[in-house]
């Protein structure tokens, strides 16, 4: 980027080109006021507070517009100036009919500062309007709550909702006086197309809009702000958490604009979703379970009791009967210590976590292509994308906040959009095209684009010759992929496939981006080389904007798989059959390691139903709500004979352990997370954790000791030391590197910088190999008594299984409750109406919920979210695994609806 | 039966009126919501969704403009509008009694429309013609010197 030459209050100053005078000013620590500009939103020009003047040119101009040239001579404080902002500010304050000795956004409000910094005297002020507020769009909202009286008409709700959300939700209501914010024809809103981002909040400079939950909790100016990152999805936003010192709560999550990678923006979960931290609910003191009943007990009786049956378990049925189920909630220094645990004080292999259950083929299928399994670029690198390839991730629900980066590319930055999903999820309004495939038949989908890229000469031959091998292969094993045939598979027209894989091997740039809709199949892996396949076809891997990302959906997968919590990979995917590695970590945790893989989730369940599995000990999962074949699950945590559990609440899977230990949760611990684009961030304690809960670590650190393998550190930090001693990946990284902004790795040594986008210049395996992968067909198909094809998934506004943000009032309003989505002309055959309660059912259970009927699935197929305990959809989905990754085939699985009125009747 | 208030409305003009605008950007916003208008008497709110899924133009963003201008109403309109004149000059002359009668008579409030649909009745802030102050509009046609005694038998010329 060119640089420009400007003096600004005498000031020589260099900035960037395509900055505006605002912008300049205040990058270089010069303050003009300004009260309609965010550097998120186009300028709009119309608070006129930023007033400067610009040597040589009559008027005063905005500064926020005006953008920057060379030798440009402005003057940002004059006494004209001064004086017209304070008649600005005068007007404002005539309107507005709210005191600061009241607002909750006393200490934060920019109206408030100006007003101080311009010396506007009391009298300014409106009179407080004591009458009960009038209904605005806001009314009976538990989200947030919107002030007319406060409002200075800024219009930078309005506008983030366009700009940068783009739900469209707000818009100014009448005119002169009587100019309001509100939703389109009044309605409240939650009936809007509001996705309660809370972005409009975020940016609203007074106390106009507000967080509900938080009004009267305490003044912004005695609330201590604490960065940490999200607990939910694994895009890893930064927030604050703003804690009242009288109360010690969270009183709300905030998040700073230009904070990386989320700048300011926030979705539902990590802006309402913060309420199941202090929770009545959650657990205090460890319990113990006798004749069925739970019964409080010490810690020492606890750590004792886990330590002596372990021990015991160990000694009559060996090592190999205990499992550890590790979390991708938890920070990575737990993840390694769970793992450090089961291996080294243990001495088994038996340790996974629900990775297994969304992206187990994706880390298996890029190792394999490109030698590691994780995001190839970062998430503002989708911004330039010249192309993006949305595939199996329903993102804006998934992943709100990349989901913003891919609208901005398309509708900033004119990228095409290529959505390919069974369902008409949101992007596709933003999409050029939209190839709606069969369920479980995207491997067909993909060979047909490879095969038009190859049979009209778009392949990029020099990255094929130059970085690749085995591309004959696929070409041996597409030949006969026509877009004709996979139509007959898929559903997608052939001129479909053709134009999508034209356009995506034209696009300088082309950045695919996947999610479990490519992964939870039996054939995920092959999926995940398929994709693979197309990339390197086309030469979109390893470079800026181009590449293959999959979203990895909890907020610490990738960190859980990082660090080691996968059953046939220590810290930092080094594989332990490998006896240099093994000998490696040998000498670094002192003791003798199994040189066996250890077992898989799905696999651990089925191994207790043999018996040869004896004891679960589990680190924050909830498989009894959160695995396939819920019954099968539930069944074997009965019956296995020791379940440990910690956990900060006494989950579904809780209830059937034998001791339960009572954890901190992300806000009252110190640690780290690694997102989806491996980017290693800090989580840091803002709350003390309730009675007498504790980190999870410390606790797995207690119970080894006393299993007679010492562990003992002084910090999370130190944890992290340890990790950065014996994984490469993580090498470079330490507490004091990542204070500010996190890293992402690999970042092999101390003053490595981290890394944007991987396989630059060369795969981390050498070269990118090409895998032939033939079409074979979901595990399951609809019969006659199952005709119709039920996926699952997930949706806005809760999270996995609903523990956490099942806790806020603000989402239950919204979201109270599971649904089945459902055709309407299947809806119409079934007799089935939008609400009614219907019973959905598969070979291996039932579960009875409420119909949404739409458009949003086609004919012949329905979806479920799994979120609800209430109808657990996993008590449907089938447990068949993928041969290589053994995820389970979650997406795809036969199944037959009726409405449970009708059936009461005849 | 659902009463032809609640009756869906037919969305073929709209469609006819979004056609001709293709492809439409926010410069035709005003230009769209006055053909709507014209078609249907006011801008339905099923109707702007609809258009909103033609155009692509946002609902709350036609909202915005069509609260924004006198012109165009959000309620199906009666068949006669009654303006009644708020203006100095006819309030110097009792004008607030002129519109307290004829909400007496209509039992309505400004800004409303008559369950019978006869009337929608709007006060305005002057019609222009101050001499006749007060001054009562009903469709094109104006009544100055206006008593409350007057307004029902001026009334009862629409029908
Ligand atoms: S919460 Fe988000 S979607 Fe809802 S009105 Fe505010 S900015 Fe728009
Ligand atoms: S609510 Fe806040 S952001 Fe929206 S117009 Fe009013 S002052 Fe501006
Ligand atoms: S859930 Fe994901 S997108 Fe939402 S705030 Fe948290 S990290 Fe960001
Ligand atoms: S900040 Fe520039 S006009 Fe408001
Ligand atoms: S004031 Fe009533 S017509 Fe002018």
């Amino acid at each position: 980027m060119s640089q420009v030459r400007l003096t600004i209050d005498d000031r020589e100053i260099v900035a960037e080109r395509g900055q505006t005078v605002l912008e300049a000013a205040l990058a270089n620590g010069i303050d003009i006021p300004n009260l309609c500009y965010d550097p998120r939103l186009s300028p709009s020009g119309s608070c006129r507070l930023c007033l400067v003047e610009v040597e040589g040119q009559a008027p005063l101009q905005t500064s926020c517009a005006l953008e920057i040239r060379d030798g440009l001579v402005v003057k940002t404080d004059t006494e004209e100036i001064r004086q017209i902002r304070q008649t600005i500010l005068e007007l404002l304050f005539a309107e507005h009919k709210g005191h600061c000795t009241t607002c909750d956004e006393n200490g934060q409000c920019k109206l408030q500062e100006y007003a101080y910094e311009y010396g506007l005297g009391e009298d300014a002020f409106a009179e407080a309007t004591r009458a009960k507020p009038i209904d605005n769009y806001t009314t009976g909202n538990l989200a947030m709550e919107y002030d007319p009286g406060k409002c200075i008409r800024c219009g930078r709700c309005v506008r983030i909702c366009d700009e940068v959300q783009m739900a469209h939700a707000l818009t100014f209501r009448d005119r002169a006086a009587e100019v309001e914010v509100s939703t389109a024809f009044d309605v409240p809103l939650n009936e809007s197309t509001c996705v309660l981002c809370g972005q409009c909040i975020s940016t609203c400079p007074t106390g106009a809009l507000y967080e509900r939950s938080a009004k009267g909790q305490g003044q912004a100016k005695d609330l201590v702000r604490t960065r940490t990152t999200c607990p939910y999805c694994g895009v890893g936003c930064q927030i604050d958490l703003n804690v009242s010192p009288k109360t010690g709560r969270i009183v709300r999550a905030t998040s700073e604009v230009g904070c990386i990678p989320n700048d300011g923006n926030l979705c539902v979960k990590g802006r309402f979703g913060m309420e199941f931290v202090g929770h009545p609910d959650r657990l205090t003191s460890p319990l113990i379970k006798r004749n069925g009943k739970f019964e409080k007990v010490t810690w020492q009786e606890a750590i004792r009791t886990v330590a002596e049956r372990l021990n015991k378990i160990k000694a009559e049925s060996g090592p190999d009967s205990i499992a550890g189920l590790s979390s991708a909630k938890c920070t990575n220094e737990e993840n390694y210590i769970l793992q450090k645990f089961i291996r080294a004080a243990i001495g088994t292999n038996n340790v996974d976590h629900c990775a297994r259950l969304c992206h187990a083929s994706t880390v298996a299928g890029l190792a394999r292509a490109f030698g590691s399994g994780a995001m190839t670029n970062s998430n503002e690198e989708l911004k330039d994308a010249r192309c993006i390839f949305v595939i199996g991730s329903n993102t804006t629900e998934a992943h709100p906040v990349i989901a913003l980066a891919i609208k901005e590319a398309v509708v900033k930055n004119a990228a095409t959009l290529i959505v390919a999903d069974p369902r008409d999820i949101e992007l596709v309004r933003y999409a050029k095209l939209h190839l709606q495939q069969r369920p479980g038949t995207d491997v067909a989908l993909i060979n047909a684009m490879l095969h038009v890229i190859i049979s009209e000469s778009l392949p990029d031959k020099d990255f094929i010759r130059e970085r690749t091998e085995g591309f004959e292969l696929v070409v041996e094993a597409v030949k006969d992929s026509t877009p004709e045939k996979a139509e007959k598979i898929t559903g997608v027209p052939a001129e479909a496939i053709r134009e999508a894989a034209r356009t995506y091997a034209q696009a300088e740039t082309a950045s695919i981006v996947f999610s479990m809709g490519i992964t939870q199949h039996t054939t995920g892996t092959d999926n995940v080389l398929s994709l693979a396949n197309l990339a390197m076809l086309t030469g979109n891997v390893g470079k800026e904007s181009a590449g293959v990302n999959p979203l990895r959906g909890q907020n610490n997968v990738q960190g859980a798989c990082d660090l080691g919590a996968l059953p046939n990979v220590y810290p930092g995917y080094q594989k332990i059959e490998d006896a240099a590695i093994r000998a490696k970590f040998e000498k670094a945790w002192g003791t003798k390691l199994a040189d066996k893989t250890g077992l898989t989730i799905v696999e651990m369940i089925h191994a207790v139903e043999q018996g040869a599995v004896k004891a679960l000990y589990l680190m924050g999962e909830n498989p009894a709500l959160s695995d396939p074949n819920l019954n099968r699950t539930r069944k074997a945590l009965e019956d296995v004979e020791f379940l440990v559990s910690q956990d900060i609440f006494l989950s579904e899977t809780a209830q059937y352990a034998d001791v339960v230990l009572p954890t901190a949760c992300f806000a009252e611990k110190e640690g780290t997370f690694t997102n989806t684009e491996r980017r290693v961030q800090r989580v840091r304690k803002a709350v003390e954790p309730p009675g007498e809960a504790r980190d999870d670590w410390q606790i797995v650190c207690d119970v080894s000791t006393a299993m007679g393998y010492p562990m003992q550190y002084d910090g999370a930090d130190k944890i992290m030391d340890e990790i950065a001693s014996v994984t490469p990946i993580y090498g470079g990284m330490s507490y004091d590197r990542i204070e500010s902004v996190g890293l992402q790795w690999p970042c092999p040594y101390k003053d490595h910088p981290g890394t944007k986008f991987l396989h630059k210049g060369k795969f981390t395996r050498g070269k990118g190999k090409f895998h032939a992968v033939p079409f074979r067909e979901p595990a399951e198909t609809p019969s006659k008594k199952y005709p119709l094809i039920l996926s699952t998934g997930r949706q806005l506004y809760q999270y996995h299984t609903g523990t956490l943000t099942r806790r806020s009032r603000a989402i239950d309003q919204k979201s109270p409750t599971g649904y089945v989505e459902i055709n309407r002309r299947d809806a119409e055959k079934y007799a089935i109406e939008n609400g009614d309660s219907v019973e959905v059912s598969t070979v291996r259970g039932k579960v009875v919920t409420q119909a949404v009927v739409g458009d949003r699935v086609p004919q012949g197929r329905i979806f479920m979210p799994f979120h609800f305990a209430e109808g657990p959809a996993n008590i449907l989905t089938n447990d068949a695994l993928d041969p290589i990754a053994k995820i389970p085939e979650l997406k795809v699985c036969a199944a037959a609806i009726k409405n449970v009125k009708s059936e009461l009747v005849g | 039966m659902p009463s032809d208030k609640d009756a869906p409305l037919d969305t073929a003009a709209a469609t006819e009126i979004c056609e001709a605008f293709k492809p439409a950007t926010s410069d035709d916003l005003i230009p769209i919501l006055q053909k709507i208008q014209d078609a249907y008497g006011y801008l339905p709110a099923e109707i702007i969704a609809e258009v909103s899924r033609r155009t692509g133009l946002q609902v709350s963003q036609m909202y915005g403009v069509a609260t924004f201008y006198e012109q165009f109403h959000l309620e199906r309109q009666g068949r006669y509008t009654i303006k009644c004149c708020r203006g100095t000059a006819c309030h110097v002359k009792g004008g607030r009694d002129i519109i307290n009668a004829i909400k007496r008579e209509l039992k309505v409030e400004p800004g409303e429309t008559t369950g019978d649909m006869r009337f929608t009745f709007e006060t305005v802030a002057c019609l222009g013609t101050c001499f006749l102050a007060p001054v009562v509009m009903v469709e094109n046609d104006y009544y100055g010197h206006v008593t409350t005694k007057s307004i029902k038998s001026i009334l009862s010329r629409y029908t």
